[in-house]
């Protein structure tokens, strides 16, 4: 079969309300018998599992298209209702019609000129693209207003809607049938007015008369393993509709009495309502035999797993896997490590052509077994053929040019992988295969910040492009180097962390040499021809310091000047000459000074890294973080780096100031309450009282807090691996070690101090109305002294509100960005620079007032004017 | 080698293609400093060059990276409603209910709050300041008097404060008219003493009455319940709790260039819609950076320009942008389905399947990014032959 070029697209699609008559011609049997299989398990025809409304057995074969399951779409049947039932979904417009029309003419009660006007109106903001509600809101207003006729001068009367399907017009009841009558009246004219298309809607369609029953195929019935069979709810729901609608027919044949029929016709009202939506309020859902309520047609295409969000707007796809992920500072930052088992099952498809036929061949002798071979062929005639060992030589003798073979997965192939949630495009990201051994996907940490990825048990999805044009997308726009930089701030999103940061920061911080041995061993894994000079020599032997060995790895025309995140924020910056070697010089690709810390290399923060991409391009920049990282690990293994309970060790000394800090400061906490106690104590302008206390013994507490922490951080000094952390910002902060080895300090639930709990204390260990440090939740003790029972519980309730806090938070901001999404997916630049959506509105005439692309910018900034004119003008600028 | 005159220099960057910004820099940069012809043409070609680079590529889904870029770091934003903003003393919304606020397009946001600057001969001294201040903060009967209830004489006393009542310039007369106009009963006034005799006896009228009279405004704008003056680079400026633009603006000493809301529909009303454009950008900007995130302004820009596009402050979710869109498919599968299925059938609409989330229903290619290239291979050309 010749494939055309141009992929055939849908152009529309019209909604309508179906007219009886296209019921009834599109059905394909009537549908008169609530029967549903015969005892020796045979559909009976007529029925609701009648053999024309298509197939869904395998191996048969539908009466009406004669196709067999799965290719057959299915086909509708009918039912003839014995008397019209209104739809529930169109009950409040049916009231509005029936108030806004006249009850004996049909027209609506407008003048003509009043008609013309609205009309007009209407017609404009259709032309204009725009929601012209409002206006048909209005037409409604004015028509029911008008208490005469303004045609035939009949009077009108009040409609009222008894929810959900009831209709009074003053006392008098109106069955389905007279409303049905009435909107049968209102001229095709009228209907524009209202909003309707009498074309494909007319009102009195929205009465039913004929009730269309959807194809098998729509509502499979399950085989249980007892061989019962097992009906979809909406088939049960339609056996109870043509019970009602036998029973209402009989009962009216025979004359039985108008209480019966009504009653009857009530049933059927009801059935029909919850067959169509069994959510209705004021109607009791439908219920299952276990008590469960149907889902019937409307919550089938409702919510988040309903038809639209679940089936339609979410698909499911094939050539994907998921496993665990862990962490590979081996591999390249744009690959990805493939257990081999998952290598095996995934597949590309190959065309054969004359060109790649021997090695096609290859591929499918190898069979699906042996690793780079090939699972299944697919001759030109569609026919997919799976490979096996008895099978393979023979295949392969068969091949030819135009057979396709689906080949395994193999080192340098490009795949998508993904982690969710995927909140932003930085989620998904293509990169190349490495097939490994073991069962985990493999990844370099240094692409854990966009995919928000840990190792403690996440898992991960991969995807297999199947034709060329995806691979090519793949290749040029979602490969990771693509993604170094983040559209979010223009900045680097893919870095360092943890160890890399540490590593690179020991090896950079003050000036270590290094002997010729440790050298080699550091840069064994770089790509190297020569080392540099050495920076010193001493008795004969070569020395290189840490600063020269980082330098190796700087593309050699990069210079950068900035202040490093151990910088101390000094009121002047001594720049080259700064005492704790925080301020970074990189000239002409040397690093001169300064020590390479988050600020540097840091997902994120990381300037050198920001500066390669931006100057050099990403794939100098993807080298840069290869040879970096590998060489922050190398050099954090020949440093030797460890954390453990005993680092958090502070001397006897430091212990007993930290003990006095704190019994002065509740000590002033306890003059602060008795201040307030006696009415002495001056309320902060805008406060109370109350506040104002709690706010200074809040300020008091966190002040005796942080000075614990500078007591514990000093006397731990700044070759302690937490310190190395926390400064270099490579894990951890002052405060989490402030916690772990001086005093957790203040729990707060809210911004305050605990204050719940019993009446006037917060447990009963308190002296009632105490406000005094600890019967609040001050934690004196830190995480290694280990908390008192009453601190335990203190730090249990702070902790207690983070964790509902986070879960609260996940909900909301993720709704936030679907309704973003939803709002903004349509948008896009067009050639003109214009920014507009689906409708061709512009919503920008230049995107963002400039044009630039923010993944491209610096951090927001377009280009640097200041850097290009001394450069051009040189140094200085001549002239003066 | 000829030297450009400034004006020609000036002249010829103007020219330039690129944005007013950069055109701004550019002259700035060149101030005073001598350029010949030759280092002219190749700044110019530089400028370009690197202005070239960085623009934007045709068909970028824009839209999907900006909801993306404020989406994402939501997730990284605090809950905690209440935070102090700069002034300690008045409480702020923050963090990710702000954001959410702003982007709903609530009528009023949850703390409602001005930052009003004062014109040149008010700012500096903080007497007038003060004096504005008073102006403005509304002032009710229980801040300047003492209410006292007279059950056997069916009778309500008001006792002026005559410190407070000076203090806030409220004479006793001011506060029998005020009093006055909001009740029928007969209301006496004598020295600082105001007296309300019920016509009637009735416990519940009397009570209910007391309580009215209570929150009876007396100055001041109704809406402002507290103002607060700080001292901001050499300048006095008061920050309000409670918010009504409108009037403020009308209080004489108000610079009405500076004075801000962070109440946007109100902004929209009285400033009109660029103003309101502006406040959201503003707005979300600082509640991003308050929360130390880092958020590309255009991303913004975007979202503010959707929501004011059509002359009106349209909120992002199912009462705005998102429930206004022509397609009927997109709308369905957003939110409340049914409806808007069953409105779509009544008024036979038909969706064009121009946007994202119709095409990815139907299972066609979105008309985004390299989707809506339109590029076919000649038929002729296949098959190799040149």
């Amino acid at each position: 079969m010749p494939i055309p070029l141009t992929p055939k697209r849908i152009e529309s699609i019209k909604f309508g309300i179906l007219s009886p008559r296209e019921i009834r011609r599109m059905s394909v049997t009537k549908i008169i018998t609530a029967d549903t299989y015969d005892d020796d398990g045979f559909p009976i025809e007529m029925g609701l599992m009648d053999p024309r409304l298509g197939v869904i057995d395998p191996g048969l074969r539908c009466k009406t298209c004669g196709q067999k399951a799965g290719e057959c779409p299915g086909h509708f049947g009918h039912i003839e209702l014995a008397a019209p039932v209104i739809h529930v979904g169109y009950a409040k417009v049916i009231k509005k019609l029936l108030e806004s029309t006249c009850r004996k003419c049909g027209r609506l009660n407008l003048r003509e000129e009043e008609k013309k006007r609205f009309l007009e109106q209407i017609r404009t903001r259709k032309e204009m693209d725009l929601p012209y509600d409002d206006i048909i809101n209005r037409v409604f207003k004015e028509a029911k207003k008008e208490k005469v006729c303004v045609h035939c001068g009949e009077e009108q009367k009040e409609i009222i809607l008894e929810k959900p399907t009831t209709f009074y017009e003053g006392e008098h009841r109106l069955t389905p049938t007279d409303v049905r009558e009435r909107l049968e009246r209102i001229p095709d004219d009228d209907l524009e007015v209202i909003g309707m298309d009498p074309e494909n809607a007319r009102p009195e369609w929205m009465v039913l008369t004929v009730l269309p029953v959807p194809p098998v195929t729509m509502r499979p019935s399950i085989t249980l393993e007892s061989g019962q069979r097992s009906e979809d709810d909406l088939t049960h729901k339609l056996v109870d509709i043509i019970r009602i609608n036998q029973r209402f027919q009989e009962n009216r044949e025979a004359g039985a009495p108008q209480l019966i029929i009504e009653d009857l016709w009530e049933l059927l009202q009801y059935h029909v309502t919850t067959y169509l939506d069994n959510e209705v309020s004021g109607v009791p859902p439908a219920r299952h035999r276990s008590g469960r309520p149907l889902k019937t047609l409307a919550q089938r295409l409702k919510g988040k797993e309903g038809r639209f969000r679940g089936s339609l707007s979410g698909k499911r796809v094939n050539f994907s896997a998921r496993t665990v992920i862990s962490p590979d500072p081996c591999l390249r930052i744009s690959e990805v490590g493939v257990p081999l088992e998952v290598a095996k099952e995934l597949t590309v498809p190959i065309y054969v052509t004359p060109r790649n036929i021997d090695e096609c061949r290859e591929y499918v002798r190898r069979g699906p077994d042996n690793h780079p071979g090939a699972n299944y062929v697919k001759r030109p005639d569609g026919r997919r053929v799976k490979i096996t060992e008895n099978n393979k030589e023979e295949l392969a003798e068969m091949l030819a040019p135009g057979w396709i073979v689906e080949r395994q997965l193999k080192d340098g192939d490009i795949v998508l992988f993904n982690r969710q949630p995927s909140l932003h495009r930085m989620s998904i990201m293509a990169h190349e295969v490495r097939v490994l051994p073991y069962k985990t996907f493999r990844l370099n940490p240094t692409v854990c910040p966009p995919y928000n990825a840990d190792f403690d048990g996440d898992e991960m999805n991969l995807h297999v492009p199947q034709t060329e044009e995806a691979r090519a997308e793949a290749r040029i726009l979602m490969h990771i180097q693509e993604n170094i930089l983040s559209p979010r701030f223009g900045g680097p999103i893919i870095g360092g962390i943890h160890d890399y940061i540490t590593g690179l920061y020991l090896l950079t911080r003050k000036n270590i040499l290094f002997s010729e041995e440790e050298t080699m061993e550091l840069v064994r894994n770089l790509d190297l021809r020569a080392l540099p000079d050495p920076c010193e020599i001493k008795n004969g032997r070569r020395y290189w310091s840490g600063k020269q060995i980082f330098s190796l790895t700087l593309p050699k025309e990069l210079n950068l000047r900035y202040q490093a995140e151990i910088c101390r924020g000094c009121e002047i910056c001594k720049e080259e000459n700064c005492e704790y070697d925080a301020f970074v010089v990189i000239k002409d690709g040397e690093l001169i000074c300064g020590t390479i810390d988050e600020k540097g290399i840091g997902a994120f923060k990381g300037k050198i890294l920001d500066a390669i991409v931006k100057k050099f391009g990403s794939e100098v920049a993807s080298k840069f973080l290869d040879d970096v990282t590998r060489l922050a690990i190398r050099s954090i293994m020949h440093f030797g780096f460890s954390f453990g309970i005993d680092d958090e060790d502070i001397p006897r000394e430091a212990r007993r100031q930290i003990a006095d800090v704190i019994k002065k400061a509740e000590e002033r906490v306890a003059r602060l309450i008795e201040a307030y106690v006696n009415g002495e104590l001056e309320p902060l302008p805008g406060r109370t009282i109350e506040e104002t206390v709690e706010l200074k013994i809040m300020q008091e507490l966190a002040k005796a807090r942080d000075m614990a922490g500078e007591i514990a951080g000093r006397y731990l000094g700044p070759d302690n691996s937490a310190v190395v952390m926390a400064v270099s910002g490579a894990r951890g902060s002052m405060l989490n070690l402030t916690q772990m080895a001086a005093c957790v300090g203040q729990q707060s639930v809210r911004g305050e101090r605990i204050n719940r709990g019993y009446h006037g204390r917060t447990l009963p260990h308190f002296k009632i109305g105490d406000l005094g440090a600890r019967a609040r939740g001050f934690v004196s003790r830190s995480y290694k002294d280990g908390l008192s029972p009453t601190e335990f519980f203190f730090h249990a309730i702070g902790g207690r509100e983070g964790l509902v806090d986070t879960a609260v938070r996940t909900s909301q901001s993720g709704y936030l960005q679907r309704r973003l999404i939803n709002a903004l997916q349509d948008l896009e630049v067009k050639y003109d620079g214009t920014v507009r959506d689906a409708r061709g509105t512009i919503v920008q005439f230049v995107y963002g007032e400039d044009g630039i692309d923010p993944a491209r910018s610096d951090y927001g900034k377009s280009i640097n004017v200041k850097e290009i004119v001394s450069e051009i003008l040189g140094e200085g600028g001549d002239g003066k | 080698m000829t030297v450009l005159s400034e004006e020609e220099v000036s002249r010829r960057i103007e020219e330039l293609p690129i944005p007013e910004k950069i055109i701004g820099e550019l002259k700035e940069e060149l101030k005073g400093k001598k350029i010949t012809e030759e280092k002219f043409k190749e700044l110019e070609k530089r400028i370009l060059e690197e202005y070239t680079k960085k623009i934007v590529d045709p068909c970028e889904a824009v839209g999907i990276v900006a909801a993306q870029s404020i989406g994402e770091p939501g997730t990284q934003m605090t809950m905690r409603t209440f935070h102090y903003a700069g002034v300690a003393e008045i409480n702020v919304t923050l963090g990710l209910p702000r954001l959410i606020e702003i982007l709903d397009a609530r009528k009023t946001p949850s703390t409602p709050m001005m930052t009003i600057y004062l014109e040149e001969e008010y700012r500096k001294d903080r007497e007038k300041a003060r004096e504005i201040a008073w102006r403005i903060e509304s002032t009710t009967v229980i801040d300047i008097a003492s209410i006292k209830t007279d059950l056997t004489e069916m009778k309500i006393i008001i006792e002026m404060n005559e410190k407070k009542a000076k203090q806030r310039r409220i004479t006793v007369e001011e506060l029998f008219e005020k009093i006055s106009s909001v009740t029928d009963e007969e209301v006496q006034l004598e020295g600082n003493t105001i007296t309300i005799s019920l016509g009637e006896p009735s416990y519940r009228k009397l009570l209910q009455l007391t309580e009215k009279i209570k929150n009876v405004n007396v100055k001041g704008i109704e809406e402002i319940r507290r103002v607060i003056i700080r001292k901001e680079n050499d300048e006095y400026v008061l920050y309000t709790e409670g918010s009504a633009l409108k009037k403020v603006l009308e209080v004489e000493g108000v610079d009405s260039r500076r004075t801000k809301t962070n109440n946007i529909n109100e902004i929209a009303e009285i400033l009109g819609i660029e103003a309101a454009r502006n406040a959201i950008i503003s707005e979300a900007t600082e509640t991003l950076e308050e929360q130390g995130l880092n958020v590309d302004i255009r991303h913004i820009m975007l979202v503010a320009d959707i929501m004011t596009a059509d002359g009106e402050l349209k909120q992002i979710g199912r009462h705005g942008v998102a429930g206004e869109k022509t397609s009927v498919l997109s709308r369905a599968a957003f939110e409340e389905t049914v409806n808007h299925l069953l409105e779509a059938a009544m008024r036979g609409e038909i969706d064009e399947l121009v946007g994202v989330t119709e095409n990815v229903i139907v299972g066609q290619p979105i008309k985004l990014g390299t989707g809506d290239v339109e590029l076919v291979v000649r038929k002729e050309m296949v098959g190799g032959k040149q």
